[in-house]
Formats: C-alpha cells, sequence, structure tokens
C-alpha cells in the first residue's frame, strides 16, 4: 500500500495518576478503542470516532480525547478533509458514506440575522403575566369564511373545514425511523411529544406496535420503498407524510443496510430479515406534479379524507416553484428540509454539497406562496439545521409555520454528533439495533430530556417574543420585519426580505 | 343483503367509494359497478375478506390501492398502477392495464390477462407469509420487477408473441422473483438480475400460479404448462453493499 497510514482522527489518553483501571471505558467503549493489559488500559486511538461514551462514564475524568493531534502542511485548498477522502477513494475505489449534516464550513444564515425587541415606543409583554399563544395550527386555512346569522342570533359556519393538527408548540420532532434508530429512541421521543402536546414523525420503518398507545402523535411517512406501509398504518397516523427527498441527500434515494433489519425491524418494516431496505431515488408512481396530486388523493381517498397529508422535500434551487405545486395538489402542509438536515447515512459529496440553506427556501417558499394567493392552501415546517431556539423564531419569522428538529432531539438523548450512525455501532444506544447497545437508552429518562429540551424552547421562544411585543406564534409568522440582516450580501437579503441592521 | 349493484355513471371517486363502503359495511359480497369511466382510486383502502367487485368499464390509476381482502374484477382494461401498494385480496383485468402494475404490492394477487406498461411490479416485496403474485397473460414493457425485493411474477406470452422485448429487466432486483415463457435475450436483463433455466421444480412451484390464472380467463392451461420458462434472480441480495466506503 504506497499511501501507508493517516494520522489519527482522534487521539485518546488515558491518565494514569487518575486511572483506577475499573475497565468501564472497556465495557462502555462499542468501537474498541480500549483494552486491559497488566492492568493498564491500553489504547488504540485509530478506532475512536469521539462519541465521548467512555468519557461520559469515566468515574475519575481520567480520559482526554483531542482531534487531529498530528499537523498535516497546512495548506488552504488541500485541506485535511480533501486529501483524507482521495486516500480513502484512491484505496477503495468507492462512494465515500457519511453520517449526520452538512459538515462544510458554509456560512449559517441564521446567525447573520438578529431579533428585534422593543423600547420605549412599544411596550414588550412579559410572558410571565400575560398570556402567550404558543399553539398554532398545521394544515389548510380556508380563503375565507362563509356564515349563516340565525334569528337567534347564532351564527352557523358553512365553510367546510379540513383537518388540522394542533400543536402546542411550533415545535415537532422530524422523522426518524426505526430502523435508522432504535425502538428505545423513538419511544422516547413519542413519549416526548405526547407530553409535550406534539408531533413526531415514523421515518420510512413503519410503526411499531409497542408505539400504538401514542399513534395519536404520530406523522406517518409513505416513502419511494413503502416500507411498512398498508391501510392500518395509514389509518393509525395523525397525518400522513409523503417524503419525496431529504435534506442530507437531495435527489437519491436510502438504503438501510442488512445488518440493520433484525427480527423486530424487519416486522416493522414488513421485510425479510437481513435484507437490504432499499427506496429508490424517485417514488415509481410518482414521475410528475400531476403523479404527485394522485398519491395525495390517493392516501386521502383512503383514509376518508380524515388526515392531513404532509409532503416533504429538499431544499434545492427551485424549492419555490415546486412548494407551489404541492401547494395545488391538495397536500396540507409542505415540510422543507435544508441542506443542514441530518441523517444517518448519505454518501459525503451530496451531503455536503447538494442543495441550498433552510432559511433562504423558507423566505423564497412563503414569498412564492403569498405571490400566488395560495399560503392558506398549506402550513410550511422547516426542518434541517434547527440548533437553538432562536433558530426557531427566525425561521417562522422568515415564513414558517412550526419547525422540525432532529438532530437536536438525539443531542438531547446523549448524541454527541460523532457522525457514525451509518455503522450501527452507537454507543448510546441510539443509532443502532444491537440489543447489547440499544439497551443503554432508557426510554423514561431520555423522554424527559427531549421534553425538557422542546419546554425549554418554547419558554425561550416566549420570551424572545414577548420581548418583541408578540405574543402569538401567527403573529411572528412571516414578520420579517423583527429581522436584521448582519453582514449579508444585498441578494441574499432581498431573497430573505429583510434590512440590514441599522436600516 | 348481499348483492349491490351501482352505476358510476357520471360520479366523482369518493362518492363511489362511500358507496363501496357503505355497502361492504352492510354485508354485500357481490358489488357491480357499472359505467366505470375513469374513476381513480376504486377500492382505494378497501378492507373485506370475501366481497367481489365487478368493474364494467376501465377504471382509473391506482385502482386497489392498499386494498387489503377484496376481489375486484375489471371487465375492460386499467390505468396505471392497479394493485399499487396493495396488502391482500386479488385483482383480475379482462383487457390490459398500464404504467407500475403492483407497484410496491406486499400480498395478494393480480392478474392482467393480456398487456402491461412500463415498470411493472416494481419494488414489490414479501415478508413471511405475504408474497405478492402478478401474472401476466401477455407481454410487459422496459424495467419490470425493477428494484424487486420479494414476490413472484409471472409473464407468459400467452399469443406466442416474446413476453419481454424491452432492457431493464428486474434491475436492481434484489428478492423475489421473475418467470418469463420461453428464452429472455440477454440485452434485455437489467443491472443486478440475472437468468437461470427454471428447473422442473421451479415449474412445479408455479403451476399452481399459472392455472389459477388460466381458469380465471377460461384458457387452457397445458400449453402454458408445457413450455420451458426463464427464472430471472438477484445477482446479490445485496446490490448496494459494494458501492460505499465509511468517511
Amino acid at each position: 500500500m504506497s499511501i501507508g497510514s493517516v494520522p489519527f482522527k482522534f487521539k485518546v489518553s488515558v491518565d494514569p495518576e487518575r486511572c483506577m483501571v475499573c475497565g468501564r471505558c472497556i465495557e462502555n467503549c462499542s468501537y474498541g478503542v480500549f483494552s486491559k493489559e497488566n492492568e493498564r488500559i491500553k489504547v488504540n486511538s485509530r478506532n475512536c470516532v469521539a462519541c465521548h461514551r467512555c468519557l461520559a462514564f469515566c468515574p475519575r475524568d481520567a480520559i482526554d480525547i483531542t482531534e487531529k493531534p498530528t499537523d498535516y502542511r497546512s495548506h488552504p485548498v488541500w485541506t485535511r478533509d480533501v486529501r483524507e477522502a482521495i486516500f480513502n477513494q484512491a484505496r477503495t475505489g468507492k462512494i465515500i458514506l457519511a453520517g449526520m449534516g452538512n459538515a462544510h464550513p458554509y456560512p449559517i444564515i441564521f446567525d447573520q440575522l438578529v431579533l428585534d425587541a422593543c423600547q420605549v415606543t412599544n411596550p414588550s409583554i412579559d410572558p410571565l403575566r400575560e398570556p402567550m399563544e404558543m399553539r398554532t395550527y398545521i394544515g389548510k386555512k380556508p380563503a375565507s369564511l362563509a356564515l349563516r346569522e340565525h334569528p337567534n342570533g347564532d351564527v352557523e359556519l358553512l365553510t367546510k373545514l379540513t383537518p388540522n393538527l394542533q400543536i402546542e408548540t411550533p415545535i415537532m420532532i422530524g422523522h426518524m425511523s426505526y430502523g435508522a434508530i432504535s425502538l428505545n429512541a423513538q419511544t422516547a421521543i413519542a413519549k416526548a411529544a405526547s407530553h409535550i402536546g406534539t408531533f413526531m414523525g415514523t421515518g420510512e420503518g413503519g410503526l411499531h406496535e409497542s408505539l400504538y398507545p401514542y399513534q395519536k402523535h404520530m406523522i406517518v411517512q409513505v416513502a419511494s420503498g413503502r416500507f411498512g406501509v398498508d391501510i392500518n398504518y395509514l389509518e393509525r397516523g395523525a397525518a400522513i407524510e409523503i417524503k419525496i427527498g431529504q435534506g442530507a441527500k437531495p435527489g437519491i434515494g436510502g438504503h438501510l443496510p442488512g445488518e440493520k433489519v433484525c427480527a423486530d425491524v424487519s416486522c416493522t418494516r414488513m421485510i425479510p430479515e437481513g435484507s437490504d431496505a432499499i427506496s429508490p431515488a424517485p417514488h415509481h408512481d410518482i414521475y410528475s406534479i400531476e403523479d404527485l396530486k394522485q398519491l395525495v388523493h390517493s392516501l386521502k381517498e383512503a383514509t376518508e379524507w380524515k388526515k392531513p397529508v404532509f409532503v416533504k422535500i429538499a431544499a434545492v434551487h427551485n424549492v419555490a416553484a415546486i412548494a407551489a405545486g404541492i401547494a395545488r395538489s391538495s397536500a396540507d402542509a409542505v415540510v422543507v428540509d435544508g441542506f443542514r438536515g441530518g441523517t444517518g447515512a448519505a454518501p459525503r459529496v451530496f451531503r455536503d454539497h447538494v442543495g441550498i440553506p433552510i432559511e433562504a427556501a423558507i423566505a423564497s417558499v412563503d414569498a412564492k406562496l403569498r405571490q400566488q394567493r395560495i399560503r392558506n392552501e398549506v402550513s410550511l415546517i422547516a426542518s434541517g439545521g434547527i440548533r437553538e431556539s432562536a433558530d426557531i423564531a427566525k425561521a417562522i419569522a422568515l415564513g414558517a409555520d412550526a419547525v422540525y428538529i432532529g438532530t437536536s432531539a438525539l443531542v438531547a438523548m446523549g448524541c454527541r454528533v460523532c457522525g457514525t450512525c451509518y455503522r450501527g455501532q452507537c454507543a448510546w444506544g441510539i443509532a443502532t439495533q444491537k440489543p447489547e447497545l440499544t439497551q443503554r437508552l432508557d426510554p423514561e429518562t431520555a423522554s424527559v430530556q427531549v421534553a425538557n429540551l422542546i419546554h425549554a424552547w418554547t419558554d425561550e421562544l416566549a420570551e424572545l417574543m414577548g420581548a418583541a411585543g408578540i405574543n402569538s406564534i401567527e403573529s411572528l409568522r412571516g414578520n420579517r420585519d423583527r429581522l436584521r440582516g448582519y453582514m449579508l450580501d444585498e441578494s441574499l437579503m432581498q431573497v430573505l426580505d429583510v434590512k440590514s441592521v441599522g436600516a | 343483503m348481499t348483492a349491490v349493484q351501482i352505476d358510476a355513471k357520471g360520479l366523482h371517486y369518493t362518492p363511489l367509494n362511500q358507496k363501496i363502503r357503505a355497502a361492504v359495511a352492510n354485508g354485500a359480497h357481490e358489488i357491480v359497478i357499472d359505467h366505470v369511466l375513469g374513476q381513480r382510486f376504486i377500492g382505494d383502502g378497501l378492507r373485506g375478506d370475501g366481497v367481489t367487485i365487478t368493474v364494467n368499464g376501465v377504471p382509473g390509476g391506482d385502482l386497489g390501492m392498499f386494498m387489503s381482502g377484496p376481489t375486484i374484477v375489471v371487465n375492460g382494461n386499467a390505468e396505471h398502477a392497479p394493485g399499487n401498494t396493495m396488502d391482500s385480496g386479488t385483482i383480475v383485468i379482462h383487457g390490459s392495464a398500464g404504467d407500475a402494475v403492483a407497484h410496491s404490492m406486499r400480498g395478494g394477487r393480480v392478474f392482467v390477462r393480456d398487456n402491461i406498461g412500463y415498470r411493472g411490479g416494481i419494488h414489490m416485496k414479501q415478508y413471511m407469509e405475504k408474497r405478492p403474485i402478478l401474472v401476466v397473460g401477455g407481454a410487459a414493457r422496459a424495467f419490470l420487477g425493477e428494484y424487486m425485493a420479494g414476490g413472484l411474477l409471472v409473464v407468459l406470452g400467452v399469443s406466442g408473441d416474446p413476453p419481454i422485448t424491452e432492457r431493464g429487466l428486474g434491475s436492481g432486483i434484489h428478492g423475489g422473483e421473475i418467470f418469463v415463457r420461453g428464452s429472455v435475450d440477454e440485452m434485455y436483463l437489467g443491472v443486478g438480475a440475472r437468468q437461470v433455466a427454471a428447473t422442473d421444480a421451479e415449474k412445479k412451484m408455479i403451476e399452481p400460479v399459472i392455472r389459477d390464472f388460466a381458469r380465471r380467463f377460461g384458457i387452457d392451461a397445458e400449453p402454458l404448462l408445457a413450455s420451458g420458462y426463464t427464472r430471472i434472480i438477484p445477482a446479490s441480495a445485496r446490490p448496494f453493499a459494494n458501492k460505499y466506503t465509511w468517511e
């Protein structure tokens, strides 16, 4: 091998002064970094993915992990990452598979938008004292209401309303399938969603029967592989989501490797144990926007027009025109997944280079729908790279009705964003199906953590809104006047429809 | 009440399906729908073992989608994707059908007397006792059995014309099997598919399926059973396993 070894990604060191050789690091590391030799802990740094499981469970704080301890000759073009990718592909001749979201250092637009607050001329609202309307509704809203007044003063609503989802916070949890994540992780999310009064997505992995008690808080997904989809599944969900694309890998399908298809996953997806679960790139009954309408109608017809149907797309160049087409397909919500969206596995080249940021996508979709006077026909759900409550406030001010979170819910359960979900070895019991690992995640504890996070973010959102003199999510929505761009270029500010700071 | 007649003339699919559901809920076993002209989604998501629906006319797309249990007999041609993501039951089409017949079908049987369009049986899948079956009496267009993950697909070419004359046969197939009466030119095979001659034991295995097909359309099964068959199977159950390296 003429390339030879490349430097470690991480260097693990154990402080012999502090280590008491209890072996917890050996038990906890699922990547085989630690072993015991001559009553000392021996380390193989090459196996480390920096998931911090060892560090989190070391009772003596004896473990230290350093990233990229060895320097390459620095070069602004030939970065370490591109050189290592070339070494990898020169050895294997294969597509590089990566995990989690976009790892390319693009500027984050959210971080260049600032929020407003009241001073003197209009009073801010104290959420402790005043009611804050954090509840919102996802689904079609009628363009107008037809009413009839009866002689006794009663007013009758003549307009037929379509089903909406009532959410107590504009934060929902996006689709992470059983298969991509463990049943314990899904259970934790389901409990949290039920507790908070919001919704979670099942992903394209069917609905495990142990989650039936939470089905009122589930959005069941229909993706190109149609795994786990039958009439019972469609009827169980509070809403149905057609997945067209995913921000982490727009334009391509998904492959759940056979190793992750254990007996239980196989039963929920309704495919044989150990077989690859392949979701093709397109839905093969959708080759046009008219076909999409047909699938939306078929799902509504199958469930007797009782369920809202969402359509999820990746944020790509023409996202606004595509979303306008979806809004006319009789879908009830469009989910736009930005290029920072997470994933268990995606080709690195897609994860890092395909798609556009959610901030620009939301603003342009909202603007297009308003221009065409069909904004009321669909709700707009923003997802992909929502990291904190400020991102949610900004996404809603740019035009979203609500957001989906994914990675942040996993981080709330312990995920350290090590990005090796595709290996199925997750030491935190989240992105794995190995029983010895999944049992590490207690669904009860993890659900409290996820609920805590959503609760805290909702409180922060209420504070941010109150400070800006806004007392309902509806009043924040599309309220771009409460945003200013900081060091954004003029063309991007035009897309976002925000003014510069100071303007 | 066991037999119900529905006139579909000028009727939108939603009220039509409401009538069908109401009839099934009232215990109907025979439902005859006349003057069907392009209504989509007939029997969509319908449950009902032992219910037979006769469709007189040409139904629109997604006939029997997500259907679980009933039998639909079409006296005419069908539009695209009859049997789409069907769970169980039977669809019998006395004519031809469009593209994506039996798309993602997971159980039950679809019989098409004549020809089908592109992507027939695409992504059919099976699980435990659920094994979907699609039998085509005539010929199939390109990409038959693409991404097939399970189930059984049989193409008979009853008229004597070759059943497969287009490319992409079984491309990406990673489960299930396709039987084509006669031989298949290697050039028509898709990526990831390979062909072998069906053995006598395998022919024996599909014999009941062919007899069922022949009986439903009143044709003689014997010449079909006497023929040789080509079996199209996955070259690998893991077609993508060697495509990736870890970051």
